[in-house]
């Protein structure tokens, strides 16, 4: 018998070897030709504490964390007693023979006579693939991959590995959960959402970027630093978030497409950068990877809560654009845009992602990668008017952008309020003039803006409204309530600034019932649509325990 | 060859009397002498009286925000290495504001120039102390005077090592334009702490009060031995040295990024055969 679909939480402490364990476990899963969901919950500590890598696989497409367990691999026995309880009735616990408490469905591993000390990692996932069916050489591939194909490790990870499987295909049968195969697996990334990001900015361009690293953003930058070389990038770890700003900001003054990645406290210390960045009308990506607040609250876990904080950060009035990625697929395609749309309207651009899709592995189609064109939009310095005046009043708003140095043009720039040239006034019509002149980039922000995606019944019972990161859990309860006869259908913001009502206005109108689900306390998306669209969402489902929603708990929620 | 004019002549908004215009035209007549274009000339500003001074010439600017030049010159710098760029900006935004940023210059040695019009006062906000302040320097904000003792820009630079920095005086253009000179032909981090008097806030730091005290560093005098630079730090008082204090080879930042030698990052193209490389390794 095998399983079309399977949940397995590996757990133990920081420092046991989950950081390699659980992303080897995700790309086997990948390379199989699975579908794959990962959560990460870890604290906020080095060594010790209680971390967690759940990887739940399908066969078909999974598109949320699932809560109950059916491979426990706990790596100490905290594990193995915290989450005892969420596994399936049938579902199996794989644990060192030390700690590994009796009864059915326990797969008690004497890890000690399969390897030493440091290669036990690759005995445990060696037992752990073994039980899902995984071939031996496809597993050792990865590993080989990960710890590279020379030296002495090389051969005792093998050993490791042939060992695992050997004491594995001994047990009982009907311990083994194996998947059912797929056969030819496409050829897939195993990759998560700051990595999607990262690739995403490079692929539009992005020549610089500048950060102080905080979690769960740094892996944007980490990620950048890595190809940095091969792309011609240029990263740079800054004093603080208040220089990381200005910097990217010098930077893409200069011509440079650029980005900076943090989370809500890095994010407040670049506020008054971002208002920089609207007056002065420099192209600038910001990524804000979100985790509870406020100040330091829960700083490895996930939540939707700066939304209206990114959607009103920075003094004064300029146009900006708001991106949610849903999935990773999204995190790559919509930084990309957002490099678009900074570069083409000269305003602010932001991605505003969270712990759980940060951290999340998921298998990706690959991206095209053939003609890749960067979205640095120049004008042509023979091109420009005489004198050039670098905020020349247009009728769309956008003037032409020339880069310092590149002509004889000077090209000036003024956090102050300024005359078409650049340079700072206090003339107050010039004032009212170059107001206008920014707002006036509102009006193509808007032609452009993504609309959300509604799937389901056209007149459904049950509308449920979602954003960002929730994308795939409202998905999959929506799809439950389906199948169990409720009339459903959803409604997703990939794009939540700026808002087009005329885009969603029919879809609320035409629901018996609209649910926003949001990870937050106070419903922060549904007071954006009353304030934007008049549209009063009644029913709420929130989250803010540190914790991603999942389809159980939108589906609890409901019932109580 | 550029000539000081190139660079224009604009109204300002300035005190009449100001130790700014002096400072201005010894910016234009430095940058004229090292055969600088406008056109080739970042100037990267924050707030102040001072920071308006790159709106009163010719050539590029960046005027962004209070204490923020350093960051934003450090990005321009590596996006295109081929800028000269200046940082212009007073004692508060670059000493008080923007302190930790111009510790990690140093430590960077960022390629760019730092220009601080140090008037030991804030003008913009009207008569409040500066970083720089001497002790017992009354004011409204601090009637007793200052609360903290007075920063030395010249001894934190050279204990930092850092690789260039001087000191000049409005009342020495001719002596001040040689050393911008020199400060942007210098390869690595220039710091040019310039003196000057603030004729509606500083009744204590006037002119008289500086040309009393200010004397040129004589020729034998070597700006390359560290401790002898110390010591001429921090001499202020009676005798105040204007000159070279201290100078130090030192790798330039930019070349710590490969991705610099390639020209501007601006017009750099994406390379799609080396990202279709990167995204096989997350197969």
């Amino acid at each position: 018998m095998s399983e079309r679909e399977l949940n397995i939480l590996v757990g133990g402490e920081a420092g046991q070897g989950l950081a390699t364990i659980g992303p080897l476990l995700a790309k086997c899963l990948v390379r199989s030709g699975y579908q794959v969901v990962v959560t990460q919950s870890y604290e906020s500590r080095i060594r010790g504490g209680h971390n967690t890598f759940a990887v739940r696989a399908g066969v078909e497409e999974v598109a949320a964390p699932r809560e109950a367990v059916d491979v426990l691999v706990a790596l100490n026995e905290e594990t193995a007693t915290l989450h005892r309880g969420e596994l399936t009735p049938r579902g199996v616990v794989v644990a060192e023979e030390a700690f590994a408490a009796g009864g059915e469905n326990v797969v008690a591993v004497p890890y000690k006579e399969l390897a030493a000390g440091r290669y036990r990692n690759v005995a445990s996932l060696g037992v752990v693939t073994c039980l899902l069916g995984l071939p031996e050489d496809l597993v050792r591939q990865v590993v080989e991959g990960y710890f590279g194909k020379k030296g002495k490790a090389v051969e005792e990870n093998r050993a490791a590995l042939a060992a695992a499987y050997a004491w594995t295909k001994d047990l009982d049968p009907s311990l083994a959960r194996p998947l059912a195969p797929v056969t030819d697996p496409p050829r897939r990334l195993t990759l998560n959402g700051n990595q999607a990001i990262a690739l995403g900015a490079v692929s539009a361009g992005a020549k610089f970027c500048a950060f102080y690293p905080m979690t769960p953003s740094t892996s944007v930058p980490l990620t950048l630093i890595a190809h940095a070389e091969e792309l011609g990038l240029v990263v740079e770890q800054a004093e603080d978030e208040i220089a990381a700003i200005n910097m990217a900001l010098g930077a893409s003054y200069a011509g440079a497409p650029a980005l900076v990645a943090t989370s809500g406290g890095g994010f407040a210390l670049m506020v008054e950068g971002v208002s920089l960045a609207g007056m002065t009308e420099t192209p600038l990506v910001v990524v804000v990877a979100q985790r509870p607040g406020p100040a330091t609250g829960l700083p490895t876990r996930t939540e939707q809560a700066d939304l209206e904080f990114v959607l009103r950060a920075g003094h004064g009035e300029f146009p900006r654009a708001l991106y949610a990625p849903g999935t990773v697929e999204e995190c790559f395609h919509l930084t990309r845009r957002a490099f678009e749309t900074t570069q083409r309207y000269q305003t602010p651009a932001f991605v505003l992602t969270d712990q759980f899709l940060a951290d999340s592995f998921r298998a990706v189609e690959p991206f095209d990668a053939e003609g890749l064109e960067a979205v640095g939009a120049f004008a042509e310095p023979e091109a420009v008017a005489e004198p050039y005046e670098r905020f020349a009043v247009t009728a769309d708003g956008v003037s032409p952008r020339l880069l310092p140095g590149f002509s004889r043009h000077l090209v000036v720039a003024d956090s102050d309020e300024h005359t078409e040239d650049g340079h700072l006034t206090e003339d107050l019509t010039a004032r009212t003039r170059q107001v206008e002149k920014r707002r006036r980039k509102e009006e193509g922000l808007r032609r452009e803006v993504i609309p959300p995606t509604y799937e389901g019944e056209p007149r459904p019972e049950i509308l449920f409204v979602s954003w960002g990161s929730s994308r795939g859990a409202v998905a999959e309860a929506a799809a439950e309530l389906a199948s169990a006869g409720t009339a459903t259908a959803t409604l997703h913001f990939a794009q939540v600034w700026p808002l087009v009502p005329e885009q969603f206005l029919g879809h609320l109108e035409g629901a018996q019932r609209v649910i926003a689900v949001e990870g937050n306390a106070s419903g922060q998306f549904a007071r954006l649509l009353r304030a934007e669209a008049g549209v009063d969402v009644a029913s709420r489902v929130s989250r803010y325990d540190g914790l991603p929603l999942t389809p159980e708990y939108v589906l609890r929620a409901l019932e109580s | 060859m550029v000539q000081a004019e190139d660079y224009g002549r604009y109204e300002t908004a300035w005190c009449p009397g100001c130790g700014n215009f002096a400072l201005l035209e010894a910016v234009k007549e430095g940058l004229a002498r090292a055969d600088l274009a406008p056109h080739q000339v970042l100037f990267v500003s924050g707030i102040g009286q001072a920071a308006k001074a790159p709106h009163y010439l010719n050539a590029n600017v960046f005027n962004g925000l209070h204490g923020r030049s350093l960051p934003a010159a450090t990005g321009a710098r590596l996006a295109n290495a081929e800028l000269k760029i200046l940082v212009q900006s007073g004692d508060g935004c670059n000493y008080g504001e923007g302190g930790n940023h111009l510790l990690a210059a140093i430590r960077r040695n960022v390629d760019v120039t730092m220009l601080v019009h140090n008037n030991l006062v804030y003008g913009l906000t009207k008569g409040q102390a500066s970083p720089t302040s001497e002790s017992g320097f009354a004011t409204k904000a601090q009637p007793h005077g200052p609360t903290a003792e007075p920063f030395n820009p010249l001894a934190a630079a050279v204990a930092m090592g850092a690789s260039f920095v001087a000191r000049g005086f409005v009342g020495e253009g001719e002596h001040l334009a040689e050393l911008i000179k020199q400060a942007v032909g210098w390869r690595g981090f220039s710091l040019v702490d310039i003196l000057q008097p603030c004729v509606s806030f500083n009744k204590l730091n006037t002119h008289a009060w500086f040309k009393k005290r200010c004397y040129k560093l004589s020729e034998d005098y070597d700006p390359t031995v560290r401790e002898a630079a110390l010591e001429k730090a921090y001499e202020w008082g009676d005798r105040i040295p204007l000159g070279v204090i201290y100078r130090r080879e030192r790798e330039a930042f930019e070349n710590k990024f490969p991705a610099t030698a390639a020209g501007p990052l601006g017009v750099q193209p994406v390379d799609s055969e080396a990202f279709a490389r990167i995204l096989e390794k997350y197969y």
